[in-house]
Order: structure tokens, then C-alpha cells, then sequence
């Protein structure tokens, strides 16, 4: 690098890495069409980065409420049920924490929702 | 257009700092220490003013000076170091350490007893966590075998290995240490392996073969020592009260004369009437001749008597940061300082740790107590509530694992957004315990304290790397894995 000057183990192998990517760009402004932060087709397995997905309410969706008596047992769907909604169907903008990349295990320790939801942990990304 | 070209820019997470006369930054995200020119501390002069897209920042980095392609490569080689990063930049959770991490180091409590009754102690003052009712007061020898072999059993992969014989006081089962000494040598040596010792010790108990001992195995030693006789005798004294420096002072000053394998070094634990980390120092480097002496404040609950409050800890960090000056200017001559606070905290910054947890504590290191019980370091020995299982049984992985995600960084929400969570990590699971009831909880009564310790030692491995690098060299193997 330049303007960087390594001055520890871990900025060395950061200095590697930006390095590297200055090379391949420099291929790829030779015509190379090996890319830097371009497009890329998937079959050429980029390589992976932090994806947010973006959820949508395309459908309203009531969530839970209560129940006849007032309570949320009788509901046809557990209030635990919304939770999942807004990574499963995205329709409900709840904050979750991304399952498709970041937490792919985040709701693995839930099972059954009604009976796990505790086991559901915040994230701190 | 690629994606840069639309990159809209914030600053990353870093801190930065400036020593010798230069300017430098510590990348937090990596642990990583770079030194930086005018040309950087432009770019991050004008997005402190505000977010600016690739273009609009190329153009104004150009508007003070560069030119066009100078000043667009300046802005990419930042965003690829995540000097600056875009606006959808996701920070990458650090990764749990893998769940068969190879054990490093043993620490064996061979006695929980002790001729001293240190006020302060955590294994048997007023803030224990030790429950050791019923259990064997000495290591015997089957268990510490049978530790030996755990240890050598659990770190497949590590060419050395290395046990820390603790207490109570150590020396009152001497007699087990040599035999762990001659038992765990052997056992390393038929695997073509390494082994090496260390022990803690409040010196009461030396005499001059154990002293030839120490020096014959290569026992690295350290010494409970709290300074010059009116301040270390305050809290360290015997049952009776009477203080321990006259008993300790002549066996002390031995045992640097006659072990000359390994560094002697001192452990000063500071409390609210023992304060004065200058005069310690000094008596216990150049009166009594120690190699290194390290300070740490008191593990306490914060109403006792003898816990260090605010403005005495201020204090000690003025003492510190002169004592840190004086490291600095022998340092810059080539020579070494005695303040292991400082030389510690180097050694970790040249290998730009970036801690999942603050300590090896039931990672590459265990503690396991007289009874065979398994701790996750010797400071929670004894304790039924912290029992990682037992050396006939072996570690309950559910247990560990439960310990170690309650103490890793990504679940401690006040350490998310500071500056000096590399190095700390939420600090000592024991210290979290006593002060909160929770191994897990960030040690949130010291943070300005650590982010002021942390930026001191930052800028003298700025200063050093300015102006003497080759100093630095040496505490690259300090700190090493292997």
C-alpha cells in the first residue's frame, strides 16, 4: 500500500490482501476479465459478501392479536408464529437478524416455536 | 460502472493516535496498527465532516492537491483496508473458537492452603468463589499425574506445552511439584515434546534447594509481592496479622541471586492504601533486583475497605503513565524496562490479537484444584458453581461451551462500539463475576481506564516503531502460539 504503512502482524496480512486486490485490478483494467468489485456471474462463485435481504410487506398480514376471550391462546396460529414471517414469507418488517448469510443458525436452537422461542438470542453484527 | 465507482463512504472503526511525531491508526475490526500519511489524514478530515459519495470525495481529496488518479487509488486502498467503508458495510461477527481448541497450559493448585492471610485474597477473603468444604486440601500424586497426562492428552498439535504450578501457596506441597516436575518432563520428552514450568509463589517459603531447584528445571517464578515493607505489609500478613516482608525480604533477594535460568518477576496487587506504583517499582526492580514487576488493581466487590475507588485509580494511572515514560526513554536507547504492563500489551499489539475473549481461560488454558476438579483457570479452583468437570471424567464440553459464549465479545453489548475491544475483551471473566455475578458481563467499572491504558501503550509502539523498530523484535515470540 501507499498511504498505509504495516506496522503489526495483522496489518501485514491486510496489506497481502489489498495488494492482491490491486493486482486484480489492475488485470482487469488491462482487459483481464478477471473482476474486482464488479459484477460477477454465479457460476463463477464470487466471492461471498454481506447480503441484506430486502424484505417487503407485499401481502398485509394481521400477525397475531387476540383471541375471542382475549387472550392469545386460542389463536389459530401461535403468536410465536409472526416471528419467523419476516425471513420466512417477508411480509412482516419485524427486526430479525439476517438468516440467509449472517445467522444462519440464529433460530436453530428453536425448534418449535411455541415451545423454544426463548432459546431465540439477540445479535449484536 | 463497478461497484466503487457508487460506493457512498463512511469512516471505518479505528482510533487513532500519534507518537514520535507521527500519525498512526488502529484498525479495530482487525487489530490491525498502520502508520499514515497527510494524504490519509485528509480523506478522514473530510468524511469526519460527513458521509461523500466515491466521486465527490475523489474530487475534493483532488481539490487539496492531487491528482485525479492519485487521489481516486487513495480513496479505493482505503475502502480495501476499511479505512473508510461504504454505507453497506456489515461488520463481520468474530467466530466462536472451534469447539476442539487445543489446551495450552494447566494451571495445577496443588494446596489450597496458605500460611499467609492476605486480606484481599479471592480464594479465601470476602469475595470468594471457592466452595473447597470436603475437599482434599493437597493435590495427591495419582491426580496430578493424572493432570499431567490430561493436559498432554488435550493439546494434540502444540509442540510445547507449559504448566503453572498455583495455590494457596504453592510451596507447601514442594514435595508434589518436584514429582510433577520429573513425571510431566518424562512423559513430554518420550513424545518428542516440550514442557515448561512456572509457579506462583508468596516466597515465604524458599529455602536454598528449593531455590537450586527452581533454577536446575528452568521454573519460571513469580512472586506475590505488594512492595517495600510499609506497604506490603498492609494486607499481606499472617494469621496473627504480623506482616510477611521481613520474612520474605532475604529469601526474595536469594532466590534472584541463585536462579539464573528464567526472569524473576513480581506481581503487585494494588489496593486502596498501597497506591504508590513508583515507589513499588522502584524498590522491587532496583533495591531488590527483580527482572519484571506487574501491577494490577485489586479483584473486589466495590464496598470493601480495600478496593480502589475512582480517584485512587486515577492515581495509579498517573504513576502508570510515568512509569510508561520511563519504558519509553529505555526503550528509544535499546534498553529494557521492568514494567510488564507495558511490555505485555506490546507483545499483544505485534501480533494485532483481535480477542473473541479476554483470556485462555477455558480455551487453551484450565485450572484444576487438589481434588482433580477442572476449572476454567485458577482463579475459579474449587468453585462448585464454575466446575468444568473433573480430570478422571474429563471436561464437560456443555459446560465450557456455555462459559465461553457467555464470555465472548459478541455477546457483551457494551464492548460492541469501543475502541479497545481487541485487547480486552470485556476483561477477566473472575473480576465480571465478582463485581456483576456474571463471568459473561463487560467489566464496565474500568473501561476509561483500559482505553487510556490501551492508547498509552499504542503510542509507544508508535513512538518505538518511529524511531528504534528493531526493539520491538524481541516480544515477538513473547506472546507467540505455537
Amino acid at each position: 500500500m501507499k498511504h498505509l504503512k504495516s506496522l503489526n502482524r495483522k496489518a501485514r496480512r491486510i496489506d497481502g490482501i489489498v495488494s492482491s486486490m490491486q493486482v486484480a485490478a489492475a488485470k482487469q483494467a488491462a482487459g483481464d476479465p478477471l473482476l474486482d468489485e464488479d459484477i460477477v456471474a454465479l457460476q463463477n462463485q464470487p466471492q461471498q459478501r454481506p447480503h441484506v435481504p430486502m424484505g417487503c410487506a407485499l401481502a398485509f398480514s394481521p400477525g397475531w392479536e387476540v383471541d375471542s376471550a382475549g387472550g392469545t391462546a386460542g389463536l389459530c396460529q401461535p403468536v410465536e408464529r409472526d416471528i419467523y414471517d419476516c425471513y420466512v414469507t417477508c411480509f412482516w418488517p419485524a427486526q430479525v437478524p439476517d438468516h440467509l448469510n449472517n445467522y444462519p443458525d440464529w433460530a436453530s436452537k428453536c425448534a418449535t416455536a411455541t415451545k423454544d422461542w426463548r432459546n431465540l438470542d439477540l445479535v449484536f453484527p | 460502472m463497478t461497484a466503487t465507482a457508487m460506493q457512498t463512504y463512511t469512516l471505518g472503526e479505528f482510533h487513532q493516535f500519534e507518537g514520535g511525531g507521527r500519525r498512526f491508526l488502529y484498525l479495530v475490526p482487525a487489530g490491525a496498527i498502520f502508520e499514515m500519511d497527510e494524504a490519509v489524514a485528509t480523506v478522514i478530515g473530510l468524511l469526519k465532516q460527513g458521509r461523500a459519495a466515491h466521486d465527490d470525495l475523489v474530487g475534493r481529496v483532488a481539490a487539496k492537491g492531487f491528482s485525479f488518479a492519485d487521489a481516486d487509488e487513495l480513496v479505493t486502498e482505503l475502502s480495501r483496508a476499511r479505512v473508510i467503508v461504504g454505507e453497506d458495510y456489515v461488520k463481520a461477527p468474530l467466530d466462536p473458537p472451534p469447539a476442539d481448541f487445543p489446551l495450552q497450559s494447566l494451571v495445577m493448585n496443588l494446596t489450597n492452603q496458605c500460611n499467609l492471610s492476605c486480606t484481599y485474597c479471592y480464594e479465601f477473603g470476602e469475595d470468594k468463589v471457592a466452595t473447597p468444604e470436603g475437599k482434599p486440601k493437597f493435590m495427591d500424586l495419582p491426580t496430578a499425574k493424572a493432570s499431567v497426562d490430561f493436559l498432554l492428552s488435550q493439546s494434540s498439535g502444540r509442540n510445547t506445552v507449559h504448566i503453572t504450578f498455583f495455590g494457596g501457596e504453592t510451596l507447601m506441597n514442594f514435595p508434589l511439584l518436584k514429582q510433577v516436575v520429573t513425571y510431566a518432563t518424562e512423559r513430554a520428552t518420550e513424545q518428542g515434546r516440550g514442557i515448561d514450568f512456572s509457579l506462583t509463589t508468596n516466597a515465604t517459603l524458599l529455602t536454598p534447594a528449593i531455590i537450586e531447584f527452581l533454577s536446575e528445571n528452568k521454573i519460571g517464578v513469580t512472586v506475590s509481592m505488594d512492595g517495600p515493607a510499609d506497604l506490603h505489609d498492609k494486607l499481606r500478613v499472617f494469621s496473627n496479622g504480623k506482616g510477611s516482608y521481613e520474612m520474605i525480604a532475604p529469601r526474595v533477594k536469594a532466590l534472584i541471586q541463585g536462579h539464573r535460568t528464567r526472569p524473576i518477576t513480581a506481581r503487585v496487587t494494588l489496593t486502596n492504601a498501597v497506591t504508590d506504583v513508583l515507589r513499588i517499582y522502584k524498590h522491587l526492580k532496583h533495591d531488590l533486583g527483580f527482572h519484571e514487576v506487574g501491577f494490577a488493581p485489586v479483584t473486589t466487590s466495590p464496598d470493601r475497605l480495600y478496593s480502589i475507588n475512582e480517584r485512587g485509580m486515577d492515581g495509579v494511572l498517573d504513576d502508570f503513565h510515568k512509569l510508561a515514560d520511563e519504558y519509553l526513554e529505555y526503550a528509544l536507547r535499546g534498553e529494557m524496562h521492568g514494567f510488564s504492563n507495558v511490555s505485555d500489551t506490546i507483545a499483544e499489539l505485534i501480533q494485532g490479537v483481535n480477542k473473541s475473549h479476554p483470556c485462555g481461560a477455558a480455551l487453551g488454558l484450565l485450572g484444576v484444584g487438589p481434588s482433580g476438579d477442572i476449572a476454567p483457570c485458577h482463579r475459579f479452583v474449587d468453585s462448585d458453581t464454575h466446575s468444568l468437570g473433573n480430570i478422571a471424567t474429563g471436561v464437560d464440553r456443555e459446560k465450557q461451551a456455555d462459559f465461553l459464549n457467555r464470555g465472548h465479545v459478541n455477546n457483551k453489548y457494551d464492548c460492541q462500539t469501543c475502541w479497545a475491544r481487541p485487547l480486552c475483551a470485556g476483561g477477566c471473566h473472575h473480576e465480571a463475576f465478582v463485581r456483576y455475578g456474571d463471568t459473561g458481563h463487560a467489566n464496565l467499572h474500568y473501561c476509561d481506564w483500559i482505553r487510556d491504558w490501551t492508547d498509552t501503550c499504542l503510542r509507544i509502539y508508535g513512538t518505538i516503531s518511529a524511531h528504534n523498530p528493531e526493539f520491538l523484535e524481541q516480544f515477538a515470540e513473547r506472546k507467540a502460539l505455537n
